[in-house]
């Protein structure tokens, strides 16, 4: 199982891009965290969720 | 009659006690952004004694700017960079100032934030906060960045908070409140989530690092 932003998810093997491709989130306003590390936007798609892995995605708005 | 700098020093000596003094002395803190945020974070960096700023933006002081961010009605037109150093020298005479007015992308960060200890990021727009934050942790991993996202409208103060995401990657606001679904900015509450960045900065200098 994957822990994402605190919900355990059975997507272990997918890559980072497909999970977020299958949410609503913009890709463009996110930061990801996964086990204590943001992942750089150009690992997205090399990045293969692990069973254990802790992510949170960090969305941000505008305003400031 | 403006105090020496030794007269100054002294004085945030006093406030701060020196060995704090010190390291806020020697700290270099990039502002990315001097609009609501940026320039209120300037102000408390500057009022607590942070010995070198590096000021960026490519925007100018516009009148819409004058209801949350520190300038002033005759600053209209001129260039943020300049018109906060204009300001932040009648605070702090004696502080090292590094402005620029240019655009910070993912192809320039390396070279003008090179020199910061900390980075805040203080821009306006969701996909440049993001930008910032990924540039900063892919290039520059050994550099602490404050971020801010939330503090649009005219909700509760108390919603602004201020997260640890990673052990050198900080968030401030309340994360939902976007400028394009609420009712505009407000002075106070652009400045409550500018001085948990401000306040933050002060507390990794101070070796402080949970939240």
């Amino acid at each position: 199982m994957v822990k994402i932003n605190g919900t355990e998810l059975d997507i272990a093997g997918q890559t980072l891009s497909e999970y977020l491709s299958s949410t609503d989130y913009n890709i463009k306003r996110i930061a990801v965290e996964r086990n204590g590390d943001i992942v750089p936007k150009a690992m997205y798609g090399e990045t293969v969720l692990q069973d254990g892995d802790s992510l949170e995605v960090v969305g941000f708005v505008g305003g400031g | 009659m403006i105090p020496t700098k030794e007269q100054l020093q002294k004085a945030f000596e006093q406030r701060h006690g020196r060995a704090l003094q010190e390291k806020f002395s020697s700290a270099t803190v990039a502002i990315c952004g001097l609009g609501g945020l940026g320039s209120n974070i300037a102000v408390s960096l500057a009022r607590s004694g942070i010995g070198k700023l590096i000021l960026i933006d490519f925007d100018s002081v516009d009148i819409t700017n004058l209801h949350r961010q520190q300038y002033k009605a005759n600053q209209i037109g001129m260039k943020k960079p300049t018109a906060l150093s204009e300001n932040l020298r009648e605070i702090s005479p004696y502080i090292t100032l590094d402005a620029h007015c240019e655009k910070i992308t993912a192809q320039n960060a390396v070279s003008l934030l090179g020199d910061a200890d900390i980075i805040c990021e203080a821009f306006d727009r969701a996909e440049e906060k993001a930008m910032l934050v990924d540039t900063v942790m892919e290039q520059m991993p050994e550099k602490y960045i404050v971020a801010a996202s939330g503090m649009a409208g005219i909700g509760s103060p108390n919603a602004i908070k201020t997260r640890r995401i990673t052990s050198r990657f900080y968030l401030c606001g309340d994360r939902t409140s976007d400028v394009a679904e609420q009712n505009g900015l407000f002075a106070a509450r652009v400045m409550l989530c500018a001085a948990h960045q401000a306040h933050t900065v002060l507390r990794i200098l101070a070796d402080q690092f949970e939240v």
